[in-house]
């Protein structure tokens, strides 16, 4: 089984969960038997991408090296301007598209497996050379990376005809899947719900020496609580929920520090807030981590919250379940559909934030069993299974749509 | 004679906070010493930098002036931060200081010895910078202190009633026009409320002539000749006792390059100053001595030499500012109740203002980005390394103090 994979980004040069899922997926579906062309934007070592041909379509570097021009950076202005070297994100998508036209033509694929609209446009321009059917894996809409706001109507003209010229779709939750289905109009029955895994192996082996932190851990021995978030700080996270929250929790209950790991166009506000609030020697900024600096702050936290006010999936909230946290997870993020031993509120609800926080930093009992308990969850879920499902969704698709 | 300029140059370099992460915090307690040695941070940089464009090349030239001129004098504060940096890099340059003021003609003035705003936190601890830095100033020069200039020129009733009452004889503030009124800054005044001790207010239009405008070539009056400065410097004097000159030692040479001609515009400036027979220069504490106060001045709200509002905003004008100096100075009688003297030098370190200005967001909002110089990427970062100096401060505290971090 030949697949044609259009993404935009894998580890170590991704800008978040995108490149780790088709990290992951594709080596699955190797395991199952699919011969994979991974085509990338740019150029680049990849570790550890034996199972599969990764092709450049562009001499560029990784995108992150050009400013805004990630997986995650729709709606910025800049990266639709042209500039002198095309270094824009329609540019950089064009040559893309040239370049998987000609990959197509060399070799006929038995299906497409196009991630997001960065590839879609590629994924219908394949299709349409080959005949072969295209699958579209949403892994956000232009809606979840807008948060509150509308987004680019560029990106949401793209998504609206690549969903269209689909053959299936494939949906990170139920929560994209209804958004598909009630903002772009997609009948229920073309789309399909493939949870996220989490690739265990990847992470084992490891223990954090209780060093990275030294701070924070000389602060939980004070008897503290360490209340993290790992993200990219933009509006789709709800970060400033967060800090509110954050300040409301140190209010009633003073023995918490928070840990914002990640960077983004938000950061200046959340730290003008934290200061405005009277929190700002509660609040620990990382900046951008990886590697250790990244595994720690799992590592060093007591309670993990994602606050997003839409989230696909969610990927961080699994691996910090393997690190022994206790979640918070907003009702607006997907990955809570597979989750069930943690505390979920609406994003807008700081009071309810506030409350799940202290409620686990005061009760050891509670802390524990949470941490304990949502570890046998997230061990089911396995990119295994991910796979398998694709295959026979490979398997069974039918070029239905006509381009 | 009976008239005269007070020229006042302050000299100071801050110790600037390295990129200071979460990272380190709890593991390397060294805050100042930014590796980056291309980095504006790099205080040695830095001052190495000034040190050749202005310290050596003006104090060379004060020297000639006061050798030429026998009238020549000038007043000087020097920072115990500068002066630190002095030691450990150019201690050159504190021995040209030394001979400046064994002239007789070079005054040395009272101030924080850390450059701080402590005055408005802390009394005590503010009392206990004066008292430092006048005894570094002893030590190093042999003189003692009779003038006090609190930290960018900031200056209210309050502080004046302290300076009296501590002993001083003279005491500097902004000459501003909002609350001079119809006054002219060009007398010596008695602040209100008090005996004992003297007012002299900058003459801020002749002091920024040269400390802001003189290489602005947008400026009408650009370029500035010494000629007509002269002129409008002999005019503003008409009538009164003293034009008081207040600036940045690092007006020559570093802010003001020598290209622009400053060095030669000043030393032009003071023979002209002088031709005139009615003409001299006066130390602070001459000036004081030799002219009786005219009238009094109130200024119970405080008054800085900084910006179009002349007041504090520079340093505690938001959120962030307010919040890190807060957290510094309620550690205050943690830290020094444990006698650490490098602990404690660090949290004083801490103090000096220049750390809060670079969180300065003002040019966020008026669009006035060279207005302030900083080296840090962001009021933000800067922000973020000086919490997370301050948390390794609490931890090391907490070797002495088993109060818990916060505690």
């Amino acid at each position: 089984m030949k697949i044609l994979m259009l993404g935009w980004e894998l580890p170590p040069h991704n800008s978040g969960g995108l490149g780790v899922a088709c990290y992951h997926m594709s080596k699955a579906l190797a395991i199952e038997g699919a011969s994979i062309d991974f085509v990338l934007p740019y150029q680049a070592e990849h570790p550890n991408v034996g199972f599969m041909t990764v092709h450049a379509a562009t001499k560029l570097q990784p995108l992150d090296r050009y400013g805004s021009l990630g997986a995650y950076d729709s709606q910025y202005k800049s990266a639709f301007e042209n500039n002198s070297n095309d270094i824009s994100i329609r540019g950089i998508q064009k040559r893309y598209i040239s370049f998987v036209e000609k990959l197509a033509k060399q070799r006929t694929p038995d299906a497409i497996h196009a991630h997001d609209w960065l590839t879609v446009e590629a994924g219908m321009r394949a299709k349409e050379l080959t005949g072969a059917p295209l699958i579209v894996h949403v892994h956000a809409t232009e809606f979840d990376r807008s948060g509150e706001l509308y987004g680019n109507p560029v990106v949401h003209e793209i998504e609206q005809q690549g969903l269209m010229m689909a053959d299936r779709i494939i949906a990170v939750s139920a929560i994209t899947k209804n958004i598909i289905i009630s903002r772009y109009g997609i009948p229920a029955g073309k789309i399909e719900v493939l949870h996220n895994a989490l690739d265990v192996e990847s992470l084992a082996g490891y223990n954090y020496d209780l060093h990275t932190y030294k701070y924070l851990e000389s602060l939980k021995r004070e008897g503290y609580t360490v209340v993290t978030t790992l993200t990219r700080f933009t509006i789709q996270k709800g970060l400033t929920h967060f800090v509110r929250a954050a300040a409301k929790a140190s209010r009633k209950y003073h023995k918490l520090v928070f840990l914002l790991a990640g960077d983004g166009e938000q950061r200046n506000e959340l730290i003008r807030l934290g200061a405005e609030l009277g929190i700002a020697d509660k609040l620990f900024f990382t900046g951008f981590v990886r590697g250790r600096q990244w595994r720690d702050t799992y590592g060093v936290a007591d309670i993990f919250v994602m606050s997003s006010v839409s989230e696909p999936f969610g990927l961080t909230a699994l691996e910090a379940a393997h690190h022994d946290t206790a979640l918070i997870i907003t009702r607006q993020s997907g990955v809570g559909e597979v989750l069930h031993n943690i505390f979920k509120y609406d994003f807008w609800d700081e009071d309810a934030l506030a409350d799940q926080m202290i409620g686990i930093a005061t009760s050891p009992a509670l802390a524990g069993a949470l941490q304990q308990n949502v570890k046998h969850e997230y061990a089911k879920i396995s990119w295994n299974d991910v796979a398998r499902e694709c295959m026979r969704l490979y398997r069974n698709v039918k070029t239905g749509a006509l381009v | 004679m009976s008239r005269g300029i007070v020229l006042y140059l302050h000299v100071h370099q801050p110790l600037r906070i390295r990129k200071y992460s979460v990272f380190d915090t709890a593991v390397d307690h060294h805050y100042f010493g930014e590796p980056d040695s291309s980095s504006d941070r790099n205080n040695e940089k830095v001052f190495r930098k000034v040190l050749a464009k202005s310290y050596e090349p003006m104090n060379r030239l004060l020297e000639e002036l006061l050798t030429r001129h026998p009238e020549f004098k000038v007043s000087l504060s020097i920072t115990g931060t500068f002066i630190e940096q002095a030691e450990a890099w150019a201690p050159e340059i504190l021995d040209s200081f030394k001979r400046l003021v064994a002239t007789g003609k070079v005054e040395i003035m009272a101030e924080t010895y850390y450059h701080s705003l402590a005055f408005f936190y802390s009394r005590k601890e503010f009392e206990r910078q004066v008292a430092q830095h006048q005894r570094k100033i002893k030590e190093l020069f042999g003189v003692e202190t009779r003038v006090f200039r609190n930290t960018e020129l900031s200056y209210n009733d309050s502080m004046a009633a302290w300076a009296e009452q501590y002993g001083f004889k003279g005491i500097l503030a902004e000459g501003w026009d909002p609350i001079l009124g119809w006054r002219s800054p060009n007398h010596v005044y008695r602040p209100t409320g008090t005996e004992n001790i003297s007012l002299l207010l900058k003459n801020y239009r002749l002091s920024d002539d040269v400390a802001f405008r003189f290489s602005n070539r947008a400026w009408e009056q650009w370029p500035l000749t010494a000629e007509r400065y002269n002129n409008w410097t002999n005019a503003a004097i008409q009538d009164s006792q003293v034009v008081n000159l207040f600036m940045d030692y690092e007006t020559f040479g570093e802010h003001q390059w020598r290209d622009t001609g400053i060095f030669d515009f000043f030393e032009s400036f003071v023979a002209m100053w002088l031709q005139n027979p009615e003409n001299t220069f006066y130390t602070l504490s001459e000036a004081i001595a030799t002219h009786k106060p005219v009238g009094e001045i109130s200024m119970p709200n405080t008054v800085t030499w900084a910006d179009t509002e002349r007041d504090l905003t520079a340093w505690l004008g938001n959120d962030m500012q307010q919040e890190a100096l807060r957290y510094l100075y309620a550690l205050e009688n943690d830290i020094l109740r444990t006698n650490d003297a490098a602990l404690i030098h660090d949290w004083r370190l801490l103090q000096t203002s220049d750390h809060v200005y670079y969180m300065c967001t003002k040019w966020f909002t008026d669009g006035d980005v060279h207005a302030y110089f900083s080296p840090y990427d962001s009021p933000y970062d800067a922000f973020l390394y000086f919490m997370n100096v301050l948390r390794d401060v609490r931890y090391r505290l907490m070797a002495y103090h088993q109060g818990g971090i916060y505690g």
